[in-house]
């Protein structure tokens, strides 16, 4: 469960950002809309515990992360929140396994080699393993970014503009891989975009 | 995955920047290392070697180069001195004087030096026979450890004298016949290097070759032919002053030599000549006005010189300390450089990994976390570097010491680590933990959301 009451972010003190209020059931799909400079990524930082906000409350399965301290916030973001962001970053002297095991083993899990293995299968990624991620193609890359997010089992899924860089067809099959591995993990998807093709696959949407 | 696994990673994964700085830190830690060794093995041979001489007596020239000579075997003798001389400190009869042992030096085989001396002389270094007898006649000799191993001699073996120090034998010549009597034990001092003999043996030899005339030294000896082949050897020496006695006699002299006792004490002797004389003074007289003053008057009243190992040994340790800190200093530079290094390394990977260091933070790790990752990267650095350097000098020094061991006959080990080393191992840490510091500092302070919004 995702919610959020009067959050507002200010990045000088003087203007505001005012944030519509949120609220995405466990193992429900949303979609937020908005031009470019509406605030989205900062929307989505605030959500991912990346920035804390001025003003309001995030409620992740009932937990106010505003008030969480900051090593606690850490700790909480990495077990339970997964991004997916645009670009994909990776520790890039580590394996594609490796890269997911680090995920783990950072959020303070053990590390669970049959679920990355099982994740990057079903992610079609699976031969890759060993691969320096560095020789994946984009698509191979959004791919284990994905699993990335999902390896810890997290309640709450957030994606950055995962379709901007993709063609018709990968767009499609990213969306489709978002939605069915965040139903089999029961947690809440929330995908940031501005790519209207998106509108017609999804249809709990929050504009901004 | 462990925080030094990751930093491992993180260091193999751009190898050309890990090598530079790895190689700079070797080299600095290698130097200083090798330094280290080096200062420290000379002083402890040049230490163990002084055996409580007190004084050494000989022809007057460089003090240092009597010491170097007549106490370590490795410079010329500055000279001889006439045994009618140096009397008074051989007689025994001087209160100051525990031990005064006679040196003569001038031969030697396969570069090993023969020193004819007394049996008094292996007794101040403490070292017996391991193998045989100490010797007692003119032509027996004991040898040392390294040069039974090296020049492959057993009890038994004869071996001839050759003019000079050089082992190719260039500016000499085979003369007097030895017989092996003794192998003494190792001892890690300079009597591992040399051969010991009576003085008289010496004088014999020389007074066959050098001065022909006095033959009364020849007429002791026997006259068994035995070595007609070695005739053609002797050919080019001057024999000119021949007073009667045949050619060949005079060889059978030089290669058969009568072991026997030597005719007269040694202070009777007065027309002989030894290289120099090593005292050592009674431990109650050490530190008398007359002891300590001994040494001026010898040198303003005398015609032969003394010097004080300890002395001249300082001495030699100040311009040694020189050219050894000038050495030491531009490690230290290197070291430094390298530092720098390691910084300028780390700090640029960091702005090609800020991206990955907020990637981690996303997953869950905390400031901190990534602070001791990149301090570690700089340790890491650090002591592998350190370990390069530590191997780079051992190596040195084995090559060092195996170019002592020819030169001199000295023998230097690579294999022995010092205490120092073990410091430089916390000198090496410190300029890790330094280079990484403001790097790791950075990435503590990495503002996930700023970063990821950048790009």
């Amino acid at each position: 469960m995702l919610q959020t009451k009067n959050l507002k972010f200010s990045y000088d003190g003087k203007t505001f950002l005012d944030f519509p209020d949120i609220n995405c059931q466990r193992g429900e799909q949303w979609l937020l809309l908005g031009q470019s400079g509406s605030g989205k990524t900062t929307l989505l930082h605030l959500l991912g515990g990346l920035r804390k906000p001025k003003q309001g409350e995030i409620l992740i399965d009932g937990k106010n992360t505003g008030q969480l301290s900051s090593t606690a916030l850490d700790q909480f973001r990495g077990k339970n929140i997964g991004i997916v962001f645009q670009k994909p970053y990776f520790v890039r002297a580590l394996t594609v396994e490796e890269n997911l095991m680090l995920a783990q083993e950072l959020a303070g899990q053990d590390v669970d080699r049959d679920y990355i293995y099982k994740l990057l299968n079903q992610l079609n990624v699976g031969h890759k393993f060993k691969s320096r991620t560095d020789n994946l193609s984009e698509g191979e890359k959004q791919r284990v970014s994905i699993a990335r997010a999902l390896v810890n089992r997290p309640t709450v899924i957030l994606a950055d503009e995962p379709t901007s860089a993709l063609d018709d067809k990968n767009c499609h099959e990213v969306i489709k891989l978002l939605e069915t591995q965040s139903k089999e993990a029961n947690a809440t998807l929330l995908i940031v975009t501005h790519d209207g093709r998106l509108k017609e696959l999804i249809k709990n949407q929050i504009e901004l | 995955m462990s925080n030094i696994k990751l930093a491992w990673k993180n260091l193999t994964n751009k190898p050309l920047n890990m090598m530079l700085s790895l190689v700079l830190f070797a080299l600095g830690v290698g130097m200083i290392s090798m330094i280290f060794l080096i200062e420290n093995q000379v002083q402890e041979k040049f230490d163990k070697n002084l055996a409580g001489i007190s004084l050494v007596i000989g022809a007057k020239g460089s003090p240092l180069q009597m010491i170097l000579c007549n106490m370590y075997h490795v410079d010329d003798p500055t000279g001889n001195v006439k045994i009618k001389d140096v009397k008074p400190f051989l007689s025994g009869r001087n209160p100051l004087i525990d031990k005064a042992i006679p040196l003569s030096l001038g031969d030697s085989y396969k570069g090993f030096r023969i020193v004819g001396t007394t049996q008094d002389y292996p007794e101040l270094y403490d070292v017996k026979p391991k193998e045989g007898k100490v010797w007692e006649n003119n032509f027996e000799a004991n040898i040392g450890a390294d040069v039974a191993k090296i020049a492959n001699l057993k009890i038994g073996d004869t071996f001839y004298s050759t003019h000079g120090f050089l082992s190719d034998g260039m500016n000499g010549h085979e003369h007097g016949q030895f017989k092996v009597v003794g192998i003494f034990q190792k001892s890690n001092s300079v009597i591992d290097q040399l051969i010991l003999t009576t003085t008289q043996s010496i004088w014999e030899v020389h007074a066959n070759h050098d001065e022909p005339e006095t033959t009364e030294t020849t007429e002791t000896t026997e006259t068994i032919d035995t070595t007609k082949e070695e005739t053609d050897n002797h050919d080019g020496h001057d024999h000119a002053t021949d007073d009667g006695h045949d050619h060949d006699h005079d060889h059978d002299h030089d290669h058969d030599h009568d072991h026997s006792a030597p005719q007269k004490p040694l202070i009777e002797e007065v027309d002989q000549e030894i290289t120099s004389i090593l005292i050592k003074f009674k431990e109650s007289s050490k530190k008398s006005f007359q002891a300590l003053t001994m040494l001026r008057g010898i040198n303003e009243n005398t015609e032969v010189m003394a010097a004080s190992p300890a002395i001249e040994l300082n001495r030699l340790y100040d311009n040694m300390s020189l050219g050894e800190s000038f050495l030491r200093n531009l490690a230290m530079i290197i070291v430094l450089v390298s530092g720098l290094s390691i910084f300028i390394s780390l700090f640029s990977s960091l702005r090609d990994r800020k991206y990955e260091l907020a990637l981690m933070r996303v997953m869950g790790a905390t400031p901190t976390k990534l602070f001791f990752l990149i301090i570690l990267e700089g340790l890491l650095l650090a002591v592998i570097g350190y370990v390069i350097g530590i191997i780079l000098s051992h190596l040195g020094m084995s090559v060092f010491a195996g170019q002592m061991e020819d030169k001199y006959h000295y023998s230097f080990t690579a294999t022995k680590f010092l205490k120092e080393e073990f410091y430089l191992l916390g000198g090496a840490l410190f300029i890790g933990f330094v280079a990484a510091v403001i790097p790791a500092y950075q990435a503590f302070r990495t503002d996930i959301s700023q970063t990821l919004t950048e790009s």
